[in-house]
């Protein structure tokens, strides 16, 4: 393994993650068996403290998860300077097999990360904690996620050695084979386009209006999800040939090098903020009905949709401004 | 939204206040904590400087350098060798080079004696690197004598010396006219030391190499690449040593943050009763402390860096520069260029920042969570 | 109008261990608003307790407790804090004022949370000392002022979030007979305006006072006379 200061940082973070997660484990369990918050018995009261503490914990823990996946991705760019045959992140990444799933692992644990965080917070909103027992519910049902994240990327990072060779991303999105990374890349442009547009705009669509009328909250998560897929695609398929300036340069990590001026961070982070404040709305939608936050989450689900909004506006954006200035003709 | 701005404003004046009234308790843990910073800082900046220094100094360097072997030992490449390259795709220069070693029993010092390829050079003169300047006391037009390995004694005139920004490749270098080399070393005819050759395309130097070791069995191309991957991996593996020495530091930093937390004065819990006794909440005393954690931690962060940039590009890393660099006798001596890297300073982040609020949140939440009636009963 | 109810309410401390401890045991009591209102009796007698438990800074371990008609008894803690902000103001019996900071400041401080802008609260307490006269005072460390002085901060502190209720435990203890005159006159003008106020105290002074509308005794726990 390769004993860099990034990786420990990383493999800290996730293993302090899942053991702050365990601890909190039979504490979720008593308040879902337990929690009365009618009654003023000692062991309420008990409760009712100690949640204090396993709220704050776990908000530190998962906000730092948060933060992993962009270092994580960032390290692995970085790293492709060690390995044979490694150009940019692809490289790091393929070195063995768990590089991607731990990869998939980190982006699925900041999704969950963050609309766990939401649904935390909506509940401090009330004084009556209305959603105690689902938010720890949600909680060990992260416990797998948290554990699969952190055994993915120890399996990962044990199994880098600098000697193996790597293919580039040259190979894994090149247009012929079958797999799907080169699918996306093989896809003809103008339809591509279209999809691509097309999605974000129903996305931007169905989160400003949410955002002004308070409704549809459910379409939100759709439209974002939906969003997410297009986006991504579309940057395998045509939007990194205009940075790269090369018809046939799909890869979606090499944009993100210091050669391209990071563009890649311009389009991943409001893309990313972008999609996971609108899955919140979605989450949030299920709690509508609760009479303590009859106020509160219509209000915050606005918030977030105006985020998601603006995000994926900010997306489209930069992307249609790096197609516009980029000197590779791909459409007529 | 402004509500929750004008909660934390009045929550960080209280706060701020709060440290001011104990100056002498939060100064020792703000001066350890920046220590911890600036330590760690220094490593990851000179590490990543020296890095980058070595990746800018073998810009230049061919990218395949071809080197002989005998029984497994660095050999001399014989005459024909140039030819039997001949012509391979992709290949744009080839260059036989003469260069050596000379141990200076003087200094006790090795220099490295290099004919260039392109010459330059009059017979009976040399171009000294900086470091011989400095140690052997020479300057242009000065007379130096070496004894040959032969016994002979070969007089040289300085020429002209390398300028001092290449110091870091350049230092111990002797260059000088190909036939004083030849006669100096009793090099035999036609042989070189090795081959360099260059190569426009950086995918092509792995297949170009497998030609090479198909067309010159007994030779090996060393790969600029090569080098550079070994350099960083090495300077990776040092800085991953150094963090694994000093997380007994970053541990008993841990501790004494826990300590500190938890270990609240009864004047201290006092104030705590009477803020929740008047109208804070568990939650409003847990934020409330979580600033002072912010506040001293970024005092810490943005102090222990600065300073350890101050350190690393201003004074030299006084304090490192032995295990990080290696061992030798002619140091060069350069300035690193200052450069401040994202992925370090996250990953220092994670590695200060992080343990303390850890260490911290339990005994914040224990002190936030006292009984508001006890202040009544006191 | 009754501001405060009290229905057979008990409160233990220690509860299930070996040194369990009644505090307050079947107390049934209803204060009226806009009134001035004393508890009397000897220490141990339970007044501070009850003071507590009218005042929302804890929940009885039985019986049930109501403020303006709402049952306040099984509120969760971060409820009973933000009623107990909006609605009530306490001077403790030993002021309680945070060393180290101004008058001005202390004042301010129960308003943080809150999230009104500073300079909204700072107005505010101003105003407040200013009334108690105390203006001249505003930015001198609490420490330094006088004990007079420094239960008039307490008083305006607890008065920052404008409550309905206030709550004096024990005010006249650490005061002489002027300054003690002087309380009471204040908590007068109080309850002219619209508040309502509770006190504790064994000072004769303060329950023979024309300004008390009505003296509750207690002994051991429970209400003797009212």
């Amino acid at each position: 393994m390769i004993f860099q200061p990034t990786i420990i940082a990383l493999l800290l973070a996730a293993g302090l993650g899942l053991a702050m997660l365990l601890a909190a484990a039979p504490f979720a369990v008593t308040v879902i068996r337990h929690w009365n918050i009618r009654s003023g018995s000692e062991r309420q009261l008990q409760l009712e403290r100690r949640t204090y503490l396993f709220s704050t914990l776990l908000t530190f823990v998962l906000a730092i998860q948060g933060v992993a996946l962009l270092l994580f991705i960032f390290n692995a760019d970085r790293m492709a300077a060690l390995f044979v045959g490694a150009m940019c992140a692809v490289g790091t990444l393929n070195i063995n097999p768990y590089g991607f799933p731990a990869l998939f692992a980190q982006i699925a644990v900041f999704f969950l990360a963050t609309v766990w965080l939401v649904i935390n917070h909506v509940d401090t909103r009330a004084p009556d904690y209305p959603l105690v027992r689902i938010k720890y519910g949600l909680l060990l049902a992260l416990v797998p996620v948290l554990a699969a994240n952190f055994l993915l990327q120890l399996l990962y990072f044990l199994g880098l050695k600098a000697d193996v060779i790597t293919s580039c991303c040259g190979s894994l999105f090149s247009a012929g084979d079958q797999t799907l990374s080169a699918n996306l890349a093989a896809l003809p442009p103008e339809p591509a386009l279209v999809a691509f547009y097309a999605a974000l705009a129903a996305a931007v669509l169905m989160a400003g209006l949410h955002a002004l009328t308070r409704r549809g909250g459910y379409l939100v998560a759709l439209a974002a999800a939906a969003a997410f897929v297009a986006a991504i695609a579309g940057i395998i398929s045509f939007v990194s040939l205009y940075i790269y300036e090369h018809p046939h340069h799909h890869c979606p990590f090499c944009i993100l090098k210091p050669e391209y001026g990071y563009q890649g961070y311009w389009l991943y982070i409001p893309l990313f903020a972008a999609t996971a404040a609108g899955l919140a709305v979605g989450a949030l939608q299920c709690f509508r009905r609760v009479p303590s936050l009859a106020a509160v989450v219509p209000a915050t689900t606005a918030r977030l949709a105006a985020i998601a909004a603006t995000g994926y506006l900010m997306f489209t954006a930069v992307a249609t401004i790096m197609m516009l200035r980029s000197n590779l003709i791909l459409l007529g | 939204m402004n509500i929750w701005i004008e909660q934390q404003r009045a929550l960080i004046d209280f706060t701020l206040a709060a440290l001011a009234r104990r100056k002498a308790r939060n100064l020792g843990l703000l001066a350890v904590y920046t220590l911890l910073v600036f330590v760690l800082a220094s490593v990851a900046l000179f590490s990543h400087a020296l890095r980058h220094e070595a990746t800018r100094v073998l810009a230049d360097a061919p990218e395949i350098v071809l080197q002989r072997l005998v029984a497994g030992r660095h050999d001399l490449i014989p005459p024909g060798y140039l030819e039997k390259i001949g012509h391979i795709r992709g290949v744009q220069h080839v260059e036989g080079r003469l260069w050596g070693y000379y141990y200076d029993p003087v200094i006790k010092a090795n220099y490295t004696f290099m004919a260039p390829g392109a010459g330059g050079i009059e017979r009976g003169t040399i171009v000294i690197g900086a470091a011989l300047e400095r140690v052997r006391g020479l300057a242009l037009d000065t007379g130096i004598s070496f004894r040959a390995y032969s016994g002979k004694l070969y007089s040289f005139v300085v020429a002209d010396i390398l300028p001092h920004d290449s110091e870091l490749v350049s230092a111990d270098l002797v260059l000088m006219h190909e036939d004083d080399f030849r006669a100096f070393f009793a090099f035999p005819a036609g042989h070189y030391t090795d081959i360099a050759l260059a190569v426009a395309n950086p995918q092509e130097v792995r297949n170009i190499a497998a030609k090479l070791a198909d067309a010159l069995p007994d030779s090996r191309p060393i790969l600029r690449e090569e080098m550079l991957r070994t350099y960083a991996s090495i300077f990776a593996w040092r800085e991953g040593i150094v963090l694994a020495i000093l997380s007994g530091a970053i541990l008993a930093f841990g501790i004494l943050a826990w300590d500190k937390a938890a270990g609240l004065s009864a004047e201290e819990k006092r104030e705590i009763g009477i803020l929740k006794a008047i109208g804070w909440e568990t939650g409003d005393v847990i934020r409330m402390k979580l600033w002072e954690g912010v506040l001293i931690s970024l005092t810490a962060f943005l102090g222990g860096y600065l300073a350890a940039y101050l350190h690393v590009f201003y004074a030299d890393s006084m304090l490192f520069e032995p295990v990080l660099k290696g061992w030798a006798v002619l140091y060069p001596r350069f300035q690193l260029a200052p450069e401040i890297d994202g992925l370090a300073v996250a990953t220092l982040f994670f590695f200060t920042v992080v343990p303390y609020t850890a260490a911290v949140l339990v005994p914040i939440w224990r002190a936030a969570t006292t009984d508001p009636d006890a202040v009544m009963r006191s | 109008m009754l501001m405060i109810e009290l229905i057979d309410v008990r409160k233990a401390f220690n509860q299930g261990k070996h040194n369990e401890f009644w505090a307050l045991d079947g107390i049934n009591l209803g204060i009226e608003a806009h009134r001035v209102t004393a508890l009397c009796g000897p220490s141990g007698s339970g007044k501070t307790t009850l003071l507590t438990l009218i005042g929302c800074l804890a929940r009885p371990t039985s019986g049930r407790a109501r403020f303006k008609g709402e049952d306040i008894s099984g509120l969760p803690e971060r409820f009973l804090t933000q009623l107990r902000r909006r609605s009530f103001g306490f001077v403790f019996q030993q002021f309680n004022l945070i060393r180290g900071l101004s008058a001005e400041e202390n004042v301010m401080l129960p308003a943080a949370p809150s999230g009104l802008p500073q300079q909204v609260v700072r107005a505010r307490a101003a105003m407040l000392l200013d009334r108690l006269r105390l203006a001249h005072r505003r930015t001198a460390r609490v420490e330094w002022l006088s004990g007079g002085e420094q239960q008039r901060v307490a008083i305006a502190r607890a008065l920052i979030n404008d409550p309905e209720v206030l709550i004096a435990d024990e005010p006249t203890a650490n005061l002489d007979t002027t300054l003690a005159r002087e309380f009471l006159a204040i908590l007068e003008s109080f309850a002219g305006e619209g508040r309502t106020v509770i006190l504790s105290s064994h000072d004769p002074l303060v329950i023979q006072s024309a300004a008390v509308h009505r003296v509750i005794d207690m002994r051991d726990g429970r209400i003797v006379a009212a």
